[in-house]
């Protein structure tokens, strides 16, 4: 009844295109804030965990989230320009992400590794990115192109066998076996960032994170190459006209997507040093759910969505689910991230800023 | 119009996601397609094939199970359903050879020469071993199924094998679900024709939480599981038994097995103020927990132990795992496993590699014996191989293998197993000095079963 009595308040026009189903989301919408609020209250009131604890979950999501935001901006690049998803993109991370593996591991047997890590590091994360980005760019060669044209639903599953693809010829290239990263001993234990402690490895990744994504940002938003991105991203008939190469331009978008899925794959073996041909899966998903919860085709929202899923991740079980004593809630983590995927959809249809994207396009 | 359109292909992508992710929950994936619309048809095939060798065999009176008939000559089939691929191919891949040497050994049964038919992967998941049960059971000819590895392959693979009237028989099988709690109650996914040599969860559960309570004197425990059968059952009755030792399960949780994120609910172990995680998973997610435990804050002093599950060449080898504690089957001793590892030495080049090859062993070559009980020959060298017959001989059986004397329950456990606690430490290498590293044994019988 409340919700009926806020609406009343509003102009008549507005009220005029009340119809069941609005009432049925507000009143969905409520119900879900109602649970969350009190299943966090319950959890925080009971002080299972300190704040330090808290925190700790927080930079946790964070890190994950980074990483997810960097994958996710390949999907929604390539959403942009071309409106299909690149379900392959999860494989061109974990190409990434194997070559890194590969790559630290012939550094861990020199001194280089140990004497100068930052060095080696950045000979990991080329590496990874030049494969990232050739493969992307490949891919698009030989899977997409041909098909430019055609309806969107045709590269959309051709992206999903071009994703099966890449992980059976890894599978096949390096065996199914899970891969053990090698350890850098310069960024175990933890450091103090305005009194806050946190793991090295983490610091690295969400640095470097940040780092890439401020690059990508001016990039677009700053350079010819990325005006001309916006430019077709806009309307590609009207940016051929104007003597943009369409084409070519896509290309690029292919190719930066994938050097952002290289960073990630490099920074994935930092935090989770472990991976098989199978290991771009899930990230691959919980990429594209960032950038569909960041509103999808626009940079920064896979940026926000990528680390507010993270977050969601990290902290959601242990706040939410927790709090109505669930047993076992640490393994509901996906199911609280994609259920934060539809609660932000039902409060804001087209992602966090996806508004901008649909003024732009109508 | 456009954008509703783009919304429309939105949700349609989504729901393309979410059924791609239904399906690729492992490496087993992409054999599953091949199982569903199979399953019935084959099945029912093998049923009726069966029936119809029951008719026609003659001679014989028919158990109401049907019978095998083998023609002079023709080779006696047996199946593996065991996990030879991922990260789990190592339990799996360890008994195959123990399977393949029990062949060899035996040679032929009756004058027949024995076929190992089928060499099926069930991938350590739910999906693979209902996929090789399947496809196994296809063939009317096969008798018995040594496998599964994992529990959570042999809960379908149970089912439709001695549905089909054949016995799956396994080796490194150890939930309680599969036979029984050992106090008497049948497990809710025991089915008859189900044996194993493998020990029961019940009593590793137990000789952990005794060795952790008694020896290490610590009295909070947390405990993770993934969801599969296997590593429930080991923690519920770990928590069972060690809260009957008066010991305090500080929380009691789970992650998925393709999880690699373990600080939150490291964090969550941390404020419970757990002094020990007990986590008898798989890898590489058994890697995740020991690789993080390191670094959330709390957990400095943690002592961590998994279970017979890690206990492979590949996961004693990591770094994170360097003080971890194990639970695990007895390794064998005896001239007859000497005997054996020597030939498996031989004929793969390297030690075994896990811990379960030696109740492989013994339960291939359980099956033999039962054959040879059950079967009948018609004079001119035609087995017919009652499968009642089969079963109930398995079930009467006392066959003194290399993992001790075994005789089958009523729920088909035929392990009187004991446990070894071992820990890995700088000194121990490999897996096989990881098995030699020996700080605790317990019997059944000490455990109270």
């Amino acid at each position: 009844m409340t919700e009926a009595a806020t609406v009343d308040a509003r102009p008549v026009r507005r009220a005029a295109r009340i119809t069941p189903v609005s009432i049925f989301l507000w009143a969905l919408r409520i119900a879900a804030l109602a649970i969350i609020l009190y299943g966090s209250y319950l959890s925080i009131s009971s002080g299972r965990l300190s704040a330090a604890q808290w925190r700790d979950l927080f930079v946790f999501g964070i890190s994950t989230g980074s990483v997810y935001a960097l994958i996710a901006l390949g999907y929604t690049m390539v959403y942009g320009v071309l409106r299909f998803i690149n379900f392959a993109h999860g494989e061109v991370f974990m190409v990434g992400a194997m070559m890194a593996f590969y790559v630290a591991n012939a550094l861990a047997t020199t001194t280089l590794w140990t004497s100068s890590p930052v060095v080696s590091l950045l000979i990991v994360l080329v590496a990874a990115m030049a494969t990232s980005t050739s493969v992307a760019v490949i891919v698009e060669r030989i899977a997409y192109r041909p098909l430019r044209g055609a309806p969107r639903l045709i590269p959309l599953i051709t992206s999903i066998g071009a994703s099966f693809t890449i992980q059976y010829l890894v599978r096949g290239l390096v065996g199914p076996s899970t891969k053990a990263f090698p350890r850098m001993e310069q960024l175990r234990g933890t450091t103090e960032i305005l009194g806050v402690v946190i793991l090295k490895s983490q610091v690295v990744v969400i640095v470097a994170a940040l780092v890439m994504m401020a690059g990508l940002y001016l990039f677009v938003e700053r350079t010819r190459t990325g005006k001309s991105m916006r430019a077709v991203s806009e309307d590609p008939e009207t940016a051929a006209l104007m003597g943009i190469d369409v084409d070519r331009t896509i290309v690029k978008v292919f190719a930066i997507g994938g050097a952002m899925a290289g960073v990630a794959g490099a920074l994935w073996g930092l935090v989770f040093p472990s991976l098989n041909f199978f290991s771009g899966f899930l990230p691959g998903i919980k990429a594209f759910t960032s950038a569909v919860l960041g509103g999808i085709g626009n940079i920064v929202g896979a940026m926000l969505g990528g680390v507010s899923l993270g977050i969601f991740e990290s902290v959601g079980p242990s706040l939410v689910l927790a709090g109505y004593e669930i047993p076992a809630f640490s393994q509901l983590k996906d199911v609280v991230a994609y259920a934060a995927l539809v609660l932000v959809l039902i409060f804001r249809p087209t992602g966090i800023l996806g508004e901008r994207l649909a003024q732009e396009r109508t | 119009m456009k954008m509703k359109r783009g919304l429309k292909l939105l949700a349609l992508v989504g729901v393309l996601s979410l059924i791609i992710a239904a399906c690729g929950g492992g490496e087993g994936g992409d054999t599953t397609t091949t199982a569903g619309g199979d399953e019935e048809t084959t099945t029912s095939a093998a049923a009726e094939e069966t029936t119809t060798s029951a008719a026609e065999g003659t001679t014989v009176p028919a158990g109401e199970l049907g019978t095998v008939e083998v023609a002079a000559g023709e080779p006696i089939k047996i199946a593996s359903a065991q996990t030879i691929s991922g990260d789990t191919a190592s339990l799996g891949t360890d008994q195959v050879r123990a399977i393949e040497i029990a062949i060899a050994d035996k040679g032929e049964i009756l004058g027949h020469p024995i076929e190992l038919a089928f060499n099926e992967d069930e991938g350590c998941a739910s999906e693979g071993g209902q996929t090789a049960a399947t496809r196994i059971t296809a063939d009317p000819q096969v008798i018995a199924v040594i496998g599964t590895s994992c529990s959570g392959a042999g809960v379908p693979a149970s089912n439709v094998i001695t549905s089909a009237g054949r016995v799956l028989i396994s080796g490194s099988n150890t939930s309680p679900v599969l036979t029984s709690d050992l106090a008497g109650n049948e497990g809710p996914e025991h089915h008859e024709g189900y044996f194993r040599t493998a020990h029961n969860d019940a009593i590793q559960g137990a000789a952990a939480a005794t060795f952790v309570f008694e020896e290490l004197g610590l009295t909070q425990v947390a405990t993770i599981n993934d969801g599969d059968p296997y590593t429930q059952g080991l923690t519920s009755a770990f928590e069972g038994a060690f809260t009957d030792l008066g010991g305090t399960i500080a929380l009691s949780t789970a992650v998925t097995p393709d999880q690699t994120d373990m600080r939150p609910v490291l964090t969550e172990v941390a404020a419970a103020g757990a002094e020990l995680i007990f986590f008898p998973i798989f890898q590489p997610a058994g890697d995740f927990v020991a690789e993080q435990a390191l670094e959330v804050a709390g957990l400095e002093e943690v002592v961590l132990m998994g279970a017979d599950g890690l206990l492979s060449d590949t996961y004693v080898v990591l770094p994170q795992t360097e003080n971890m504690y194990f639970s695990g089957p007895q390794t064998p001793t005896g001239d007859a496993y000497d005997e054996f590892v020597a030939k498996y030495e031989a004929e793969y080049g390297e030690a075994p590699i896990q811990s379960f090859h030696a109740h492989a062993y013994d339960a291939t070559n359980m099956v033999f014996t039962a054959i040879e009980e059950a079967a009948t020959d018609d004079g001119s060298g035609n087995l017919s191989i009652d499968m009642q017959a089969l079963r109930d001989s398995l079930h009467g059986m006392t066959y003194e293998g290399l993992t001790g004397s075994l005789s089958c329950d009523e729920f088909g456990d035929c392990a009187a197993p004991n446990i070894d606690i071992l820990q890995n430490t700088a000194e121990t290498a490999d897996i096989a000095a990881v098995r030699g590293n020996i700080l605790a044994t317990y019997s059944a019988e000490q455990l109270g079963f």
